[in-house]
Parts: C-alpha cells; sequence; structure tokens
C-alpha cells in the first residue's frame, strides 16, 4: 500500500513535469511552436521521463535487493547463541519472524518476537529512506532536464531513442523467459541429480517418491525410476492421439473438401469451442462422467476397469485436441494447390479418390507436423490427467489400468506444504526438465517440417 | 459380333465398378460427417452434463421455523442488551430449540439428527436480523434459514429420498421431518445468493464463488497490466523496428516455441523464480498475474503482430512521406489501425489465462480460503481452481456447486469471446 502510494506521487510528479516541460518550450519560443525543434509535447516527454525514469530504476532495484537486505540485517541481529545454528534451522527461524512481523503470529520464542520488531522497524526505515531518496532523485531529475529545455533542442529523438530502448528491452523479454525457464529447471534438476544418479531416473522402473517422516535418515528418499510415468504419459497421449487423430483429420478434410460454405462457418466455431473449454473443465468431466461410464460398461462386459482408468483421461483428452490437429490440417489441406486436384477430376477421380491418394499424399507433411503439435500438447496436458489418472505409477499398456503421468506427479510433488530442498520437490523440476525437453524438441521439428511444406506450395 | 460382346462385358464391369467407387465416395463422405457430429455430440454431452448437474445449485432449499429471540437462549440481558452482547449471542441454541418446538415428540438421543436439518450457518443471518432490529429480542418470527446439504440434495432429488437407498445421506427419522415440514408449506428453495456472494467454505450449502471471482479479477488486472504492454512492445519492435538478423530471428523462434511449452512448465518457473528466489508470497493473485502474463505474452505478440502486418505499406509510406517520424508513423498510424486486431488477440489470451489451472497450482494458489481477497497481494483462489478443489470434495453437493461454477466460468469465457468476435465484426476492414 505504501508503495502504492509513493507510486502515485511519482505519477503525479511525472505528469506535473509533462506540463512544465511543456509550457516551458513554448516559453521559450516565445508562444510560437514553429520556433521550436520538436513539437511542445516532446519537450513535456523529455521532463517526464527524465522525472519518472530515475526513480523508479532506483525503486525497482531497491525492490529486489530489499528482501537480501533485510535478511542479512535482521540475521546478524539476532542473539548469538541462534546465530550458531545450522544453516537449514536459521532459515526455518528467518522464515519465522517474517511470518509474526508481516502477518502477526505468535512468536514462538521471545528472540523471534524480537526479531521480528526489529524486521519491521528496518523495513520501515529502509523504505523511508528509499522514497525520500526516490522522490528527491525525481525532483533533481525533473529540474535539470527543465533547465536543459530550450527552442533547438531536439528532444523529439531523445524521446524516441528512449522509446526504442523500451521496444528492445520488451522484445527481449521472451529470452528472459525462456532463460528463467531453462535455469529454474536445471539448477532445482541439478540438485535433484545430487541425491539421484540420472541413469536411475531415466531408466528405473520404481516410482515411488515418499520420504521417511524423520529427516535424519539418510537415503531413506524413496524411488525415482520415472520409466513408469513415461510409460502412463505415453500410454494416455497415445489413446488420445488415437482419439484425436482420425477424428480431426476427417472433420478437416469433410470441412475444406465437402461443406458448403455456410455449414463451414457454423461448424468451425463451434469445433474451435472444444479448444475454447478450460482444462479443469474436462477433467471434471472426465472423472465424473466418463470414468465412472467406462467402468460400468467394462463391468457389464466383464472386464475389470480401474475407476480412474487411463482409458478415462486419454478419451477426454482426446476430444480437447481434435480441434487442433482439425485446424492445423485445415490450413494444410487448403494449401494444397487447386490445380492437383483439378488434375486428378480430370483423370476421371472421384471425390474421395481425389483426396485419399493426391490431396493427403501432397498435404502428409504438414499434417504429420501438426500431429505433433497436437502431440506436444497432449504430452504437456496436466488438469485432465491430474483429476482423472491415478497417482499409483504402474508399469502397464492395459489402457483399462491406472497409470500416472509426468504432470500428475509435478503436480502431486510441488501442492502442499514441503520443504524445498528434499529429492521429493526437486524431482518434480526434474521431471519438469524432461517435460520441457521433449515437448520443445516436438515443437521444433514439427515447426521445421511445416515451415519446409509451406515453401513448397509458396 | 464378338466386339460387341465385349464391349458390353466391359461397360457393364464398368458399371459395376462404378457403382462401388461412387459407394466409397458416399462412404468416405459419410465418414467425415460422422466424424464432425461426433466431436459436436461430445461438446454437446459435456455442456449437457454440466448445465445439468448446476443448475440447480442456483436455487438453494430453506426451511421455514418459528425462532423466538429467548434472551435466555441467546444469554444476552433481557433489557437493551449491548451491540457485543448480541454479536457473541448463541443464536444456534435459538434455531435448536425452534427445531424442538417444531418436532416436540422428538426424544433427546435424536434431536442431534433433528438439528442437522439445518445449515451450521443458518445463525448468522439470525445475528444480523437481530442486530438490525434489537426489538425483536423475546419475540417470536417465522425466519427462511438455510437447510443443510443433505437436505438440499434430497429436495433438489440429486439423492434419493426412499429410506434406506444406498447413498442416501439421511437417515429414515430425517426422511420423516422433512416430509412433515413439506406437509406444513415449510420447506421451499429459494435463489443461492450464498453461491454468488460468500468465499469458500467446508460445507457446501456455505460455499460461495465470489472470493474466486474476486481473486480471478486480481490476476487478470495484473496479467493484463503486465502483458498488455510488453506485449505491443515487441510486437512494434518485431515488426517495425527489428533489422532481419540473427538475434531477431533468436527472438521469434523463442516466441513460437514458447507458445508451445506446457503451462505447468511456467508454474515451475513461478515457483523457482518468483516464489522462491524474489520471495513473494504464495498463494498471492499478483504472483499468479505474472505467471499468467508470462504464458499469456506469445498469443498476444503473436496477434499484435498479424494485426500490424494486415497494415498495408501504403499507409507507412504515407506518413513517412509527410515527414513523420519512424515512431510517429507507428504511434499515429499503424498502432491505432492495428488496434482492433491487438486487442481481439488481448482478450483471447486473456480468456486462455482466465482458464489456466495448472501453473496455478504451482504457486500455491490451492490453498483453502475463505476470505474475499482485497489486493492482489492477499492468499486467494481463482476460478478454475476452485473448480479444482471443489471436484476433490468428497460431498454430492459439491458436485452440483463444480458444475454451478464451471457455468460462471463458461459466462466469462462466453463473454469474453463474445467482445473479440463483436470487436472483430465492428472493426474488421479489408484494404
Amino acid at each position: 500500500m505504501q508503495l502504492l502510494t509513493l507510486m502515485v506521487v511519482l505519477l503525479l510528479l511525472t505528469a506535473f513535469g509533462y506540463r512544465l516541460g511543456r509550457s516551458r518550450a513554448l516559453a521559450t519560443a516565445s508562444g510560437n511552436p514553429r520556433l521550436l525543434h520538436s513539437l511542445p509535447s516532446y519537450h513535456g516527454y523529455y521532463v517526464a521521463l527524465w522525472c519518472g525514469l530515475p526513480a523508479l530504476v532506483l525503486i525497482a532495484g531497491w525492490l529486489a535487493l530489499e528482501p537480501a537486505l533485510l535478511h542479512w540485517m535482521v540475521m546478524s541481529s539476532l542473539p548469538v547463541d541462534l546465530q550458531g545454528m545450522a544453516d537449514e534451522r536459521l532459515a526455518l527461524i528467518y522464515n519465522e519472524v517474517r511470518n509474526v512481523a508481516r502477518y502477526g503470529h505468535t512468536p514462538s520464542i521471545p528472540a523471534v518476537g524480537e526479531a521480528a520488531q526489529h524486521y519491521n522497524a528496518v523495513r520501515h526505515t529502509m523504505f523511508i529512506s528509499v522514497a525520500l531518496g526516490a522522490l528527491a532523485l525525481a525532483v533533481a531529475a525533473l529540474a535539470y532536464a527543465h533547465r536543459r529545455i530550450h527552442a533547438d533542442m531536439r528532444a523529439r529523438n531523445q524521446v524516441e531513442a528512449t522509446v526504442k530502448v523500451f521496444l528492445v528491452l520488451a522484445s527481449t523479454m521472451a529470452i528472459f523467459t525462456t532463460v528463467g525457464i531453462v535455469m529454474s529447471l536445471l539448477f532445482e534438476s541439478l540438485l535433484f541429480f545430487r541425491h539421484v544418479s540420472l541413469i536411475e531416473f531415466l531408466f528405473g522402473t520404481q516410482w515411488s517418491p515418499q520420504i521417511a517422516m524423520r529427516a535424519d535418515q539418510v537415503g531413506s528418499s524413496g524411488a525415482f525410476g520415472a520409466v513408469p510415468l513415461f510409460a502412463g504419459t505415453l500410454l494416455i497421449s497415445g489413446i488420445a492421439m488415437a482419439v484425436a487423430v482420425p477424428l480431426g483429420l476427417l472433420s478437416a478434410i469433410y470441412m475444406s473438401e465437402y461443406a458448403a460454405p455456410k455449414f463451414r462457418s457454423v461448424v468451425k466455431p463451434l469445433l474451435e469451442v472444444l479448444a475454447g473449454i478450460p482444462t479443469v473443465v474436462y477433467g471434471f468431466f472426465a472423472a465424473l462422467t466418463v470414468a465412472p461410464f467406462i467402468r460400468d460398461v467394462g463391468s457389464s462386459l466383464g472386464l475389470s476397469v480401474a475407476s480412474e482408468s487411463a482409458l478415462a483421461a486419454g478419451l477426454v483428452m482426446g476430444i480437447m485436441i481434435i480441434p487442433f490437429v482439425s485446424s492445423l490440417s485445415d490450413d494444410v489441406i487448403n494449401a494444397v494447390p487447386q490445380s492437383l486436384r483439378e488434375g486428378a477430376f480430370g483423370l476421371g477421380a472421384t471425390k474421395s479418390e481425389t483426396i485419399r491418394q493426391v490431396v493427403i499424399p501432397a498435404a502428409l507433411p504438414g499434417i504429420i507436423g501438426g500431429v505433433l503439435l497436437a502431440a506436444s500438447r497432449a504430452i504437456g496436458e496436466t488438469m485432465i490427467v491430474v483429476m482423472a489418472a491415478g497417482l499409483a505409477a504402474n508399469l502397464t499398456a492395459n489402457p483399462l489400468e491406472a497409470v500416472t503421468t509426468v504432470t500428475t506427479q509435478i503436480v502431486t510433488l510441488l501442492v502442499g506444504d514441503q520443504e524445498f530442498d528434499s529429492p521429493k520437490t526437486l524431482a518434480a523440476f526434474a521431471l519438469g526438465l524432461v517435460l520441457f525437453t521433449v515437448t520443445l524438441a516436438l515443437n521444433v521439428v514439427a515447426l521445421h517440417i511445416v515451415n519446409k511444406y509451406r515453401e513448397k506450395y509458396d | 459380333m464378338e466386339n460387341v460382346a465385349t464391349a458390353a462385358a466391359s461397360s457393364q464391369a464398368v458399371a459395376k465398378r462404378l457403382k462401388k467407387r461412387y459407394a466409397a465416395e458416399r462412404r468416405f463422405k459419410a465418414l467425415g460427417f460422422g466424424a464432425i457430429a461426433l466431436a459436436l455430440g461430445f461438446l454437446g454431452i459435456l455442456l449437457v452434463t454440466i448445465f445439468s448437474n448446476g443448475s440447480t445449485a442456483l436455487v438453494q432449499t430453506n426451511i421455514r421455523l418459528d425462532v423466538t429471540f429467548d434472551a435466555e437462549t441467546l444469554g444476552v440481558s433481557p433489557v437493551n442488551p449491548s451491540a457485543d452482547e448480541l454479536l457473541r449471542a448463541n443464536y444456534g441454541g435459538v434455531i435448536k430449540s425452534a427445531l424442538s418446538k417444531a418436532f416436540p415428540d422428538v426424544s433427546g438421543g435424536q434431536r442431534r439428527q433433528l438439528y442437522k436439518l439445518v445449515s451450521t450457518g443458518a445463525d448468522l443471518p439470525l445475528r444480523d436480523k437481530l442486530m438490525a432490529n434489537p426489538g425483536l429480542l423475546g419475540t417470536t418470527v417465522s425466519v427462511w434459514m438455510t437447510a443443510g446439504a443433505d437436505v438440499d440434495m434430497a429436495m433438489k432429488g440429486h439423492v434419493s429420498r426412499k429410506p434406506g437407498v444406498e447413498g442416501n445421506r439421511l437417515t429414515d427419522a430425517q426422511l420423516g421431518w422433512l416430509d412433515e415440514l413439506e406437509k406444513r408449506d415449510a420447506v421451499t428453495k429459494k435463489f443461492n445468493t450464498t453461491l454468488f456472494t460468500t468465499g469458500d467454505s467446508r460445507e457446501p450449502e456455505q460455499a460461495g464463488l465470489w472470493g474466486a471471482v474476486v481473486g480471478s479479477f486480481f490476476s487478470l488486472s495484473v496479467t493484463l497490466l503486465v502483458c498488455f504492454p510488453l506485449g505491443v512492445a515487441t510486437s512494434v519492435y518485431l515488426e517495425e523496428f527489428a533489422p532481419k538478423n540473427k538475434w531477431t530471428h533468436l527472438i521469434e523462434v523463442n516466441i513460437n516455441n514458447l507458445a508451445a511449452v506446457p503451462s505447468v512448465v511456467f508454474g515451475l518457473l513461478g515457483l523457482a523464480i518468483f516464489l522462491n528466489f524474489f520471495g513473494m508470497p504464495r498463494s498471492a493473485p499478483l504472483v499468479g498475474g505474472l505467471v499468467l502474463a508470462l504464458i499469456s505474452m506469445p498469443t498476444i505478440i503473436i496477434a499484435g503482430r498479424a494485426a500490424m502486418k494486415a497494415v498495408p505499406p501504403s499507409i507507412r509510406e504515407a506518413a513517412l512521406g509527410l515527414g513523420a517520424s519512424k515512431l510517429q508513423m507507428v504511434t499515429d498510424h499503424v498502432l491505432p489501425l492495428s488496434m482492433p486486431g491487438i486487442l481481439t488477440g488481448t482478450i483471447l489470451g486473456m480468456a486462455h489465462a482466465l482458464g489456466e489451472t495448472a501453473p496455478l497450482l504451482m504457486i500455491g494458489m490451492v490453498a483453502f480460503i475463505v476470505d474475499i481477497p482485497a489486493s492482489p497481494l492477499d492468499p486467494s483462489a481463482v476460478l478454475p481452481v476452485q473448480v479444482y478443489l471443489w471436484a476433490d470434495s468428497p460431498e454430492r453437493a459439491f458436485v452440483e456447486r463444480t458444475s454451478a461454477a464451471i457455468m460462471v466460468l463458461l459466462f466469462f469465457l462466453a463473454m469474453m469471446n463474445l467482445a473479440a468476435i463483436m470487436l472483430r465484426k465492428k472493426f474488421e476492414r479489408r484494404w
């Protein structure tokens, strides 16, 4: 809240700077804007940027440094007997101090209460000094920029240069996100592979991440062989693809080759609704309706079906993916040149013969690319499997049994309160790394195929 | 003569083959149509299931009881009790005595079952009523009270009212009382305001969506504030300024790949960077919004670039020819002309973010939170996570409420998509 007030004050100051810069520019040109190098508003923006940016950078820097600074200052003020404790204990104590200070929890020992008071005091002093510093900086920069304004100043060029810097910075956000993903996954996975060997993780067939309750039991961590998860993921996405590819491809063919434009304009958006429904809804549907239905059908046929069968999750996931397959194949089929079809018709082929023997083979690379994209989506899909697939890591190819997947395990390992550095939570990041690598590889290959195909007919 | 015979035979063979080929043609066409019908059929079943399950959650069973605000039962002083006394008074006791009075012949052991007819949260409205009008003290008024979840389910026909049927959570005695109340005209269904005004609860009849709606609103606001400016700036740079070199190519490849990264991986990023590295609060819409912003950024950038590509070069050349700087050309001409397209893409990206669940589970937005969040820093749920949480609850009444929550979620999604479509229709322009 305090921060919000500071930002509002800064914003008002910036707006004031704009007015000031504008009017001063007009004044130096004695009211005739034509004598100025840049439009008066650019002079205004120039002053406003000077006023706002340095202060903003200062505040951002403080926000980034505040936790570390606070940590250092509070921890060094702790009583000596507390300071000598192991790092993990200290981390717990600091956590408690923070909770006491911020949310008014009752401290377990008096020293924590004192530290919490110290925490709040330090935090308050730091905020006041930063706020005053930022405002002083803003005013000083405003005065500086204001003095520099004169009719010949190239205000527009300077403002545009600043904006361009912002544009470049914004566009690097994508890179930073990727780097952030890779770094966080790699870093935590490396910690994980200190506990569990890479070979065991990738090729082990036992998955039971439950860990003994006592923290001092070294090596009591469960088994982390991820093969059952990979198999389960493949099974469920395989079922999903078996549903989505034929249905999606056939509907795309019907839509692009047979359907009247009016039919198409109604049905295409309706199919796309399937892609717009949140996955949590599919998960609910799978768990509530589809899984019991399959179980009942199975038991009436004398089969034993798990109530969280892979079939139910895969089936519903397949429905969700239909629009991906169909819209991608639709694009690809439409890109096949008309002359190919007319050639086939001229030779006396029927429409379906043309489609099967000319259009589909010509579109095949693109369709394969689309299918790979859909497969990567199926592998990364989370909510449906979390809600409808099981937790038991069975290594089986029977779609009627319960299996678990990579994404399900990531969610189960991380939801709930855990110490962050136990192999159990770190395993989630290792699984995430595998997931990221596989989906990325699938995407790169798929995009490459699709682009190559596009070039062929362009 | 022979020639004619073979010609006839071959034409017969051709006709036969042609018939076969046409049959294959019809089969193929039917197959395509069947695929579409099947896909839409699934959609229909999905929606019908949700709506038929959820529509009953719009009403809530209420029971009318004659409540006596007895000072002794309440535990307040009989004349002019202070507001504090009224605040802490025993309204549950008042309800219990009203129930006992309605069924005087119920013995002590069965009373506990009797009390379960009325929701445990029914005392709060009574408190508000008495505090608003302290003159009611000592009088008897007829009040409609929220029924317990099991009674509600039985009244709505979700569980059987026949005694002794499996899944029936009401005892035979309770069903008897319910029948009796119905005979007295003391049971009715009223619009379920609780569902739309309160936060989460462990009791289905007291659980509401408002906390999740507010949480979603805060999250999406953060998402919009972060990813609209950054997304537009990126599209402007890539489309109008960027030189064609390796660096730009790298950015473009990156954006395309980010669009296909599973959302749960973004959740891992949020957990590792925002929560553990920067120490931001768990379960807060602020963090959720930031993660969602990273997820929807590629969508907005791709839509923005497409919209700017659609602006013809002649507009740019005209602006430059009249002496505008490149940035002026962008801000004064390209951006206003492509804004409908950018906004459409943004709304669709936001709609996607609204339905996103998995990454929010990673950053701890699955906590059980009763309070309505007051700022983006307060712990809060969001709509899809509320669906997930309720779907996990075993009570039959939560199935109904989960479906209702999904209906609300789908309603918001439909509104956003409709807005996008209308925007596109209104401002679509062919050059």
